[in-house]
């Protein structure tokens, strides 16, 4: 590329660093506030004295966030949920991407299959439908609840049978001139190779399981059985409720810290994972828009 | 033929779980649909007594509903149109920074919150945005009144429409640039040599060439007009904004989980899913037909 170094450009570079800087903070400046809020005194945060660094600082709200609430219980849950709700996905999306991949010549009915899944894509039977089945089936208040009604995401699905349909024909065609059938190609010669892209919709099912709140919401009634974000999703309106319940001498807990610290504790604690895996989140989110689209 | 499906059967055994999972959560929730049309009684469930149209009728005769579709075609509009201008004006200019680490700082920055639950977006906006939050100590330094973004009925469509561009622009402005660095660099080197300056590079080369990129977006977000975000409205909304934040996903969550009238909020989700499913098959097809991209 030419660069130009007239001054009207310098000026020009200066206001789109001031323009990206602002807009940057913008989006950063909030959870700087969260976290010096999160280990601020009560005090000074209802005088309004905590921007971006902490004021009287105390790790009372955290104490609390660990040790007051259901906060390791939903943890728990939360962690269950992840590792089975991945689990299930990643191998309901491989055994379904992988024949799907296939032609309606090597897969009779192929189409239909395909057809089958791709409507759930357009069209839901919506909220209430969908809960009544989950009642009738017994899920209410089990951790199933939370994984079966979306064991199969069908766009990831897709997004990993696109990427089996780029890989060269010949890999498949010799290991069955050597007699190995479709499981034995499935999990031997297919599955290393998908590497990348399961490291994306793996990514893709992560995240969306630990972030879906309102699931728990609806399918349990027993608060206990809240994942993480569901129960953080209570705290949004019942903080005080929760510090009075804790036990803990109420007066004197609220001179150390109020519903504003801590609840600030506890939405930090709940982003701490996505934050460390978030790394790898950038690499593979962009990743998983160009494995997804046909090509020719 | 026989033989052939027998050959082909372990394939077929491959998609059986996918298929009865998919059959149990999604397609009896498709049949579940008919409770639009009953008076639903738990027990007897499906098979409920007819009411005809009654219930759309009784739904549509609700004011409270009405405001309802205005409310979600409002908040999307404004959330679609800005969600495709931010990013791209952000991308453009981010794009004239020419060390890549510096890019990559910026856009590592703005694409955090995309990653965030709306619960804990929730948490922290519920926090910087109250009467004593961050942000009106800010503007209480230039001596104006404290704002209520959420608790003012004229203010809170626009406090959801702000705060949703921003939790989302990161991963636009992610896209955009992505098609940017594929841009031809000989191109940018011949209108140079044609003494063209940067902006009419911008207007005459990149723009263009960026089109694409940005109808296909806006296509594909076509499907989410009738989708104004009911993680973020729900987690925010009071009672005091619902002539104005109410929206057709949130009405139907009170109607149906809450009063336990599934009839009438089977109703409403009906006549969502039915628009929705139009709206996003017209979205395929429109990015296909204009952009060349396939999903299936």
């Amino acid at each position: 590329m030419v660069y130009d170094k007239s001054i009207g450009r310098s000026l020009f570079h200066i206001l789109n660093f001031s323009i990206l800087i602002l807009t940057s903070l913008l989006c950063i400046l909030p959870f700087i506030n969260m976290l010096a809020v999160s280990f601020s005194g009560s005090a000074a945060v209802s005088a309004g004295n905590v921007a971006f660094w902490p004021v009287d600082f105390t790790t009372k709200a955290y104490e609390f966030a660990l040790t007051g609430g259901e906060f390791y219980t939903s943890l728990w849950v939360a962690v269950k949920r992840v590792v089975l709700g991945t689990t299930v996905n990643l191998i309901l999306m491989v055994l379904t991407a992988y024949p799907l991949s296939k032609s309606a010549q090597k897969l009779m009915g192929r189409n239909y299959y395909m057809g089958f899944f791709i409507i759930t894509m357009l069209f839901n039977g919506g909220l209430i439908p969908t809960y009544l089945v989950v009642v009738k089936m017994g899920l209410i208040d089990s951790i199933w609840s939370l994984i079966l009604p979306g064991a199969l995401p069908v766009f990831s699905m897709v997004i990993l049978m696109n990427f089996i349909r780029g890989l060269p024909e010949e890999i498949e065609e010799s290991a069955i001139i050597d007699g190995a059938g479709p499981m034995q190609i499935l999990f031997r010669i297919m599955l290393p190779l998908l590497k990348p892209a399961l490291a994306t919709v793996g990514l893709f099912s992560i995240v969306g399981h630990w972030n879906s709140w309102f699931d728990g919401i609806i399918y349990m009634n027993d608060p206990a059985n809240y994942p993480l974000q569901s129960y953080l999703q209570t705290l949004l309106l019942s903080f005080e409720q929760i510090m009075l319940k804790s036990g803990t001498d109420y007066t004197q807990l609220l001179s150390m810290m109020n519903a504003r610290t801590g609840r600030a504790a506890q939405m930090f604690l709940g982003a701490i994972p996505i934050l460390l895996v978030y790394p790898f989140l950038q690499k593979y989110f962009t990743k998983g828009l160009v494995l997804g689209s046909v090509k020719g | 033929m026989l033989r052939k499906l027998r050959q082909q059967s372990p394939y077929h055994l491959m998609l059986l779980p996918s298929i009865v999972l998919v059959f149990i959560f999604s397609y009896i929730p498709f049949y579940g649909l008919v409770i639009a049309f009953q008076k639903y009684n738990p027990g007897l469930g499906f098979n409920s007594p007819w009411v005809g149209w009654d219930n759309f009728s009784h739904v549509f005769s609700q004011p409270n509903f009405v405001r309802t579709i205005w409310n979600t075609l409002y908040m999307s509009a404004f959330k679609i149109i800005g969600g495709i201008i931010v990013p791209v004006i952000f991308a453009l200019l981010l794009n004239e920074v020419a060390h890549s680490a510096v890019k990559r700082a910026f856009q590592t920055l703005v694409y955090i919150p995309n990653f965030l639950s709306w619960v804990i977006m929730a948490g922290i906006l519920l926090d910087i945005l109250s009467s004593d939050g961050i942000l009106n100590t800010f503007l209480g330094l230039f001596g104006m009144e404290p704002i209520s973004f959420l608790g003012n009925p004229s203010i809170f469509p626009w406090t959801m429409i702000v705060s949703d561009i921003w939790k989302g622009f990161g991963f636009g402005t992610v896209v955009y640039l992505a098609a940017l660095t594929s841009i031809d660099p000989g191109l940018y080197e011949a209108a140079v040599i044609d003494g063209a300056k940067r902006w009419k590079q911008t207007i005459y080369i990149t723009l263009p060439l960026l089109m694409p990129t940005i109808v296909l977006m806006s296509v594909l977000s076509l499907g989410n007009v009738l989708n104004a975000g009911f993680d973020q409205i729900y987690n925010l909304y009071s009672p005091v904004v619902y002539q104005t934040g109410d929206i057709i996903d949130t009405y139907v969550y009170r109607l149906g989980i809450q009063q336990a009238q599934y009839s009438i909020a089977t109703a409403v989700g009906l006549f969502k899913s039915v628009i929705s499913t139009v709206l996003v098959a017209l979205s395929y097809l429109l990015a296909y037909k204009v952009a060349g991209y396939r999903i299936f």
